[in-house]
């Protein structure tokens, strides 16, 4: 929940940091801050100095907006890792290389003049990390786009004590060279050769796909090598993807259900299309297409490895054999129903369970974000139960003292910590445009920023002294170009595009 | 030569350069034509007028350019119009095979291609004006159509820019770019 004003100890530090916050009338969602034309006219003289935190796509596309509305407004990109792109470069599935085109245009935004790149930079209390208030005074603005960082967990029995249980997110990130999940070590060659992915995404399908696709098609792409060579010895022969309801509450999109079903020697076990409790003519068209392609199929089941999809069940328990105790070997599943007292199409449990035997298992419920350290103590506003910061449109608020929500100034927030972890790369370039619309037209048109409208800020240059006190080395955009051709060298060496370095001391050993 | 507007002009969406003048202005022509068909009034003017961009200049050997078309042959010159979301229309003269996104970036309208070009996002959705143009475009493909199925405010007429080549048939086509933002329109910067 919102820390309301009244609780927040911190309330007179935070005001006196950002100055005093004006409320704004909220008209149905949309809240629409009133300039002040004084400030506005001796704004258009001074350089405006956005920090943008999280160097993914949203960040990027948001930059590249401010860039194009106002070309003299000096932006630093600041980055936990040494290596730009986010999701981008550990999201997106390496037999995806066509999604990843986006990087070209970021790295147009981020050779801009007026654009500097601070990477191997993260925000927070701790040692070795820039503190949140260093920024505050040096920037007009600060937009929040540092994504969803942990995943969501289902909270039930095993789930942390046996081996053989992964989080996608952890998988994704190993496979894709994400340091924070290098030494995974997914055992994929041993047990009983089947998986169940609990949850129906586009993470999940991703998931799926790396553990059926050829492994010589992946040795085309920019997986690591490590994977490849976990991959390489897989005995995974049959992926379940298992969700809580049914076919017409898939979160998946149509692209990635298309791939699985034109693998090569991938079958798919065709679903039960009583299931589907709605006559697909009254469906919307994405949802009436997707859902054919579902019951369409694969050309052959089974094949020599297969997959499918269960619906309405919910995973209670995740279970051992007392052989291996210490290992995953089944899961108990309670089916459920839909609920007819729900609006939002819930699901209720009907005490029935059912045991699924497989040795592997992945959790893809989604991703959460999370507060930077030091951040809700500096006064932004971060919503728990939804996982994201308090926003109205990208401007982040706060509850307002006479109800309603006031703007916090100077403070934006898109991507996946403004809205949730959903969407593609188009979604996300339509929010970060307009979060970079309404900090452009806020700043045009006199609105109060960070610092009460203080003029001359000196941006990093200020900050840059913060950083070397605590013996942080920052990576800039010539430093990323470096690891960058060193990634691309190693790739050649073994036929594919790059080889990325799986740990932050490897990036960091390429520069001088 | 690609018709291209002048080129202080460059480097930005061609919609807030000319939202961002005092007088409307006319996009001289070096050759042929591009006609604004709009005319432009000067109620959006802004108070801190921006400067007009810095190109950087940057290594682009593995992509394409997009700025560079195949100048028409004389006599073989295709029409396209295209409509920005914020109403202005734009007709330009195009050689056959060239799609809408390429045309589109080359003119600096503001169409994204964020998977370059290669039918992997729905970034540069636009809206063909008529039915009866439409139906002479070649079908969609299932990877366009899903492409589709995720773009935002999709219509009976929608396709995929980079996936629509000029062709004799459909000369004279006219297109719509969809608002891409949830909540901006053209007052918001009176």
């Amino acid at each position: 929940m919102n820390l309301a004003l009244s609780t927040n100890p911190i309330r007179g530090a935070a005001r006196r940091t950002w100055g005093r916050a004006r409320v704004i009338n909220r008209t149905l969602t949309t809240l629409r801050p009133a300039g002040d034309p004084l400030v506005a006219a001796k704004r258009a003289n001074a350089p405006f100095r956005l920090a943008i935190i999280g160097a993914g796509p949203s960040g990027f596309y948001a930059a590249y907006r401010v860039q194009s509305k106002l070309p003299t407004a000096k932006i630093d990109m600041y980055e936990a890792l040494p290596v730009p792109f986010g999701l981008v470069r550990f999201g997106v599935a390496p037999d995806h290389p066509e999604v990843k085109f986006c990087i070209n245009k970021f790295d147009e935004v981020a050779r801009h003049p007026n654009f500097t790149f601070i990477g191997n930079t993260p925000i927070g209390s701790d040692a070795g990390r820039l503190p949140f208030p260093a920024l505050l005074p040096h920037y007009d603005a600060i937009l929040l786009s540092y994504g969803a960082s942990e995943d969501k967990k289902l909270g039930i029995e095993g789930e942390d004590k046996l081996s053989g249980i992964h989080s996608a997110r952890a998988f994704v990130g190993w496979y894709n060279g994400l340091p924070e999940h290098r030494d995974l070590n997914p055992d994929l060659a041993s047990g009983d050769g089947k998986a169940v992915i609990i949850g129906q995404g586009n993470v999940a399908l991703d998931v799926a796909r790396i553990l059926l696709t050829d492994v010589d098609e992946l040795r085309k792409t920019d997986i690591t090598e490590y994977a490849l060579e976990a991959l390489s010895r897989s005995k995974i022969k049959e992926v379940e993807v298992v969700g809580r309801r049914g076919p017409l509450q898939v979160a998946f999109t149509i692209k990635e259900v298309r791939e699985l079903m034109r693998l090569a020697a991938v079958g798919f076990k065709p679903i039960d299309p009583t299931l589907i409790s709605r006559p697909l003519e009254d469906l919307p068209r994405p949802q009436k297409r997707l859902l054919e392609t579902v019951i369409t199929g694969s050309k052959q089941y089974p094949d020599l490895k297969n997959w499918g999809l269960s619906f309405f069940s919910s995973p209670r328990k995740f279970l051992s054999s007392s052989a291996a105790p210490s290992k995953l070997s089944h899961i108990r599943f309670e089916n459920t129903e839909p609920d007819p007292d729900s609006i939002n199409e819930r699901v209720r449990g009907t005490g029935v369970t059912k045991d699924v035997y497989a040795s592997l298992a992945f959790r893809s419920i989604g991703y959460r974000s999370q507060p930077l350290q030091g951040m809700v103590e500096a006064g932004v506003p971060f919503d728990r139960r939804r996982g994201i910061i308090s926003n109205s449109l990208g401007r982040v608020v706060k509850p307002a003292p006479g109800g309603g929500e006031m703007q916090v100034p100077g403070l934006y927030t898109t991507g996946w910590v403004r809205r949730g972890p959903t969407g593609v790369i188009a979604s996300t370039m339509i929010d970060a445009f307009d979060a970079g619309d309404n900090i452009v037209n806020d700043w045009r048109t006199g609105v109060e920023f960070l610092g009460k409208n203080r003029k001359n800020k000196a941006g990093w240059d200020a900050v840059k002294v913060q950083h070397q006190k605590r013996g942080i080395k920052a990576v800039h955009w010539n430093d990323w170009d470096k690891i960058d051709e060193a990634e691309k060298q190693r790739g050649q060496k073994v036929g594919k595009e790059r080889e990325k370095f799986g740990t932050v001391d490897e990036m960091l050993a390429v520069l001088p | 030569m690609p018709i291209r507007p002048p080129s202080i002009l460059r480097g930005r969406p061609l919609c807030d350069i000319l939202r961002s003048r005092a007088r409307p202005i006319r996009i001289p022509t070096p050759s042929r034509s591009i006609t604004t068909a709009t005319t432009f009034t000067n109620k959006n003017t802004h108070r801190h007028r921006p400067r007009i961009s810095i190109t950087p200049s940057i290594p682009t050997s593995q992509f394409r350019n997009h700025s560079e078309l195949t100048p028409p042959k004389p006599g073989e010159e295709l029409h396209v119009t295209f409509t920005t979301k914020d109403g202005h229309t734009f007709t330009f003269e195009v050689a056959e095979g060239d799609n809408l996104l390429d045309i589109g970036q080359a003119h600096d309208l503001e169409m994204e291609g964020a998977c370059g070009g290669s039918c992997a996002c729905s970034t540069c959705h636009v809206i063909v004006e008529d039915q009866e143009m439409y139906d002479k475009l070649e079908e969609p493909d299932d990877d366009e159509n899903d492409m589709l199925d995720l773009a935002f405010g999709l219509t009976e007429t929608s396709r995929l820019g980079c996936q629509v080549k000029m062709r004799k048939e459909i000369d004279g086509l006219r297109v719509r770019l969809p608002s891409m933002t949830r909540n901006m329109q053209l007052s918001d910067f009176k």
